[in-house]
């Protein structure tokens, strides 16, 4: 009898596996239907409540349903560059930042929204920050992608630590200024570090910080005719004023730290000044964060130019091989829209509106009275950021922390590897630099060959 | 009713405990020590799910902080509103067909290759294995360039033929060690009898080897339950397997330790539960049985 049973258990299990696996579990409700699209997007905040309100409004008023696959960071890029260079038309949307999307605009791997655009006015386009709206066009000038939020980077400073010390933070500090106060309020607080920057390897994490220092100091990956610069005087310097900065008065652990340790620190009072991106603001400002209401904010540090902040986005593409494109285009039209800012700022909080996109957030009433501590130099960094010119020569490519070529994630990354060394001590910014300037003249090589090939 | 049918268990005769001497206890000590080390990161993962994503950042550990539940209601879709059942039962349903079609192609073809041997046999255990030295990242793009071209993405019968294929080289190697310990004059008993060769197969050798199928169906069962390199490739968003779900909490923006905590402490239930339910079995297999 208990052969039996259990043989009947094992037998409908199979049987019952067996003819559900036809379909597969997932996106029950109309799995691959004509009213239903498929996302694949980075795990972040701002995603995690997107997810929840598409179900209770989205899918609620168009009757589109919308599938979610969330990702790590690295990992959604992968499989991102995987799904659109052959053009598998798993996916409908994608969340690209705005370092993919001309490149992926240029490949023919995403439409272009520009007819969407015109013919839907209640998106209202112009609202988007130009310097936004520039970062997601491809090289026929037609906007390929959305932004769902945006993000430049500037100094976070604990304002009650520096008014204890009698400092006062110039309006617009420069880095010698800003190693300056480090160095004084480097321990005032037990286990309080000077600032915190961020020393973790990938091109993503301590080259999005440095490599704004880098242009402020005059230095640059390439320049316009593609000569590589990594071990030039201006590259130089900027990276051993950065390095020994976070050696003398940065964080613990500095090599293994990227944005989320700093945030850490930051909020437990282990750092008392924070370089980094604006998005940071919310998180610090939040309800429930210890330091709430003692940060003060300045714009990016500088040297040599006006202006040093980066610019960062995800948003959202479609795939050009998508058999959907007008439903994906209502779904990124209304994750991208004001009324979702609204939603999330009635539903969520004021705090965790996906901004940084819009110039209407910063009229809000609502959002202005929440985040009224940084929300002004979040906008003022974001429109100051210039992705076509941010250093003091012409670039070959798009980008202020980037280089908008698709080499560039490797040879930022193993470069990173060899300054995340350097804060470690192992090498010497000289060394790990010199190594740097030939894998950059690597890329740099490639790219003068082809530009003799067309002339 | 049950107790009647199992196997009779008579009593094994009491082994006395060895005299002690300094360096069995020594040993003992060890073993305990060896134990936790192994127990101690699972032990650390199930705490871990318990505190609040605050608590499970925090350096130095905070091991006495509050316990909640939160990590499981996220993992169950508290703040995303997606449910984890669906890539629950994908990997179940990968797992457990992928198992059953390498044991019922495993075990005839062990049959040839030990009771029976076919000619060169060892020249074809050797294919098996061979097929194992391949990297499976370097099949990995052929792999997803031929599922694209015929459709089958996002499908999960290819993981299922995957987990399959690829679980197969191991389970005959498995099988084949168990089968040829059966000794010959048990089948040629049965055979004398007058027992077919499925039927020999079915209520000779089978029965024999049991505890051998269950270690082999648990590794099989382990192997495809885990395997995320193809599954991440593979699968969008209706075939998603628990490993990928999984992974979907890791985030490098905020805090997520005791989120993806909890939820390996659920992924990993299944793969204990069969390896409880395998574990009967197996000890018999250690303790009894005509074959030891």
């Amino acid at each position: 009898m208990r052969r039996t049973s259990v043989r009947t258990a094992l037998l409908s299990l199979v049987v019952l596996l067996t003819s559900t696996a036809c379909a597969g579990w997932g996106g029950s409700v109309g799995g691959g239907g004509a009213d239903s699209i498929n996302v694949l997007m980075v795990n972040n905040p701002q995603m995690v409540d997107l997810q929840r309100l598409t179900a209770e409004h989205f899918t609620e008023e168009t009757g589109i349903h919308v599938n979610f696959t969330v990702l790590p960071e690295n990992d959604v890029r992968d499989k991102i560059s995987q799904e659109f260079s052959s053009q598998a038309g798993q996916y409908d949307v994608a969340s690209l930042s705005n370092f993919e999307i001309p490149i992926y605009a240029r490949s023919g791997w995403i439409a272009p929204m520009d007819p969407y655009i015109a013919a839907d006015p209640a998106f209202d386009q112009a609202d988007i920050l130009p310097s936004m709206a520039e970062s997601l066009k491809g090289p026929d000038g037609q906007i390929y992608g959305q932004p769902f939020y945006g993000e430049s980077s500037f100094l976070m400073y604990r304002a009650d630590v520096l008014q204890g010390a009698g400092i006062s933070m110039p309006e617009q500090p420069t880095w010698q200024q800003v190693a300056d106060i480090a160095a004084r309020i480097d321990g005032v607080q037990p286990g309080m570090a000077g600032i915190c920057l961020r020393g973790q390897p990938g091109w993503g994490q301590v080259f999005a910080p440095l490599t704004t220092v880098v242009n402020t100091f005059g230095g640059t990956w390439f320049t316009q005719d593609w000569q590589a610069q990594v071990n030039a005087p201006e590259f130089r310097e900027a990276v051993q004023f950065y390095v020994d900065l976070v050696r003398e008065h940065g964080e613990a652990g500095a090599p293994q730290a990227g944005f989320t340790e700093c945030l850490n620190n930051m909020v437990q009072g282990n750092a008392a000044m924070w370089y980094d991106a604006t998005s940071a603001a919310g998180s610090l400002e939040a309800a429930d964060s210890p330091v709430r209401g003692k940060i003060g904010y300045a714009p990016a540090p500088v040297v040599e130019t006006d202006n040093a902040g980066w610019l960062y986005a995800w948003a959202w593409g479609i795939q050009a091989a998508s058999e959907k494109k007008d439903a994906a285009w209502r779904f990124v039209s209304w994750a991208s829209s004001k009324e979702y800012e609204q939603l999330v700022g009635e539903q969520v909080g004021w705090s965790d509106v996906p901004a940084g996109k819009r110039a209407s957030t910063y009229e809000n009433p609502q959002y202005v009275a929440e985040a009224a501590a940084f929300a002004e130099q979040t906008r003022a960094a974001i429109a100051n950021a210039d992705p076509r010119n941010p250093g003091v020569q012409p670039r070959p490519a798009l980008g202020i922390q980037f280089v908008g070529i698709p080499e560039f994630p490797d040879l930022g990354t193993q470069v990173s590897q060899e300054v995340s060394s350097a804060i470690a001590g192992l090498v010497t910014v000289d060394e790990a630099l010199d190594r740097g300037q030939e894998l950059a003249d690597d890329v740099a090589e490639r790219y003068r060959s082809r530009a003799e090939g067309d002339s | 009713m049950t107790a009647t049918l199992d196997a009779p268990r008579t009593a094994a005769p009491r082994v006395n405990p060895p005299p002690r001497n300094p360096a069995g206890t020594l040993l003992s000590i060890l073993a305990w020590v060896i134990g936790v080390l192994f127990v101690l990161p699972v032990l650390w993962m199930v705490l871990t799910s318990l505190h609040s994503e605050e608590n499970a950042a925090t350096n130095p550990p905070s091991l006495f902080a509050p316990l909640t539940l939160d990590g499981y209601a996220n993992f169950f879709g508290a703040q995303t509103g997606t449910s984890p059942w669906p890539a629950l039962l994908n990997s179940l349903t990968a797992s457990v067909l992928s198992t059953a079609l390498v044991l019922v192609l495993a075990i005839p073809a062990a049959y040839a290759l030990s009771i029976r041997p076919v000619r060169k046999w060892t020249d074809v255990l050797f294919f098996f294995l061979s097929t194992k030295m391949l990297p499976v990242v370097a099949g990995l793009l052929p792999v997803y360039l031929i599922a694209q071209s015929i459709g089958m993405l996002d499908n999960i019968w290819l993981l299922i033929i995957l987990y399959t294929s690829m679980n197969l080289p191991i389970a005959v190697w498995m099988m084949r060690s168990f089968l040829a310990e059966v000794p010959v004059e048990v089948l040629e008993a049965a055979s004398i009898d007058g027992c077919s060769l499925p039927r020999t197969l079915r209520t000779v050798v089978v029965p024999m080897v049991l505890p051998g199928i269950a270690a082999t169906s648990l590794i099989c069962f382990i192997f495809s339950w885990n395997e995320l390199l193809f599954a991440r490739v593979l699968t969008a968003t209706v075939a998603q397997t628990a490993p990928v779900f999984l992974t979907g909490f890791v985030t490098s923006q905020g805090l997520f330790l005791a989120t993806v905590c909890a939820a390996s402490v659920v992924v990993s239930l299944p793969v204990l539960i069969a390896g409880f339910a395998a574990q009967d079995k197996l000890v018999q297999g250690l303790s009894l049985g005509a074959i030891k």
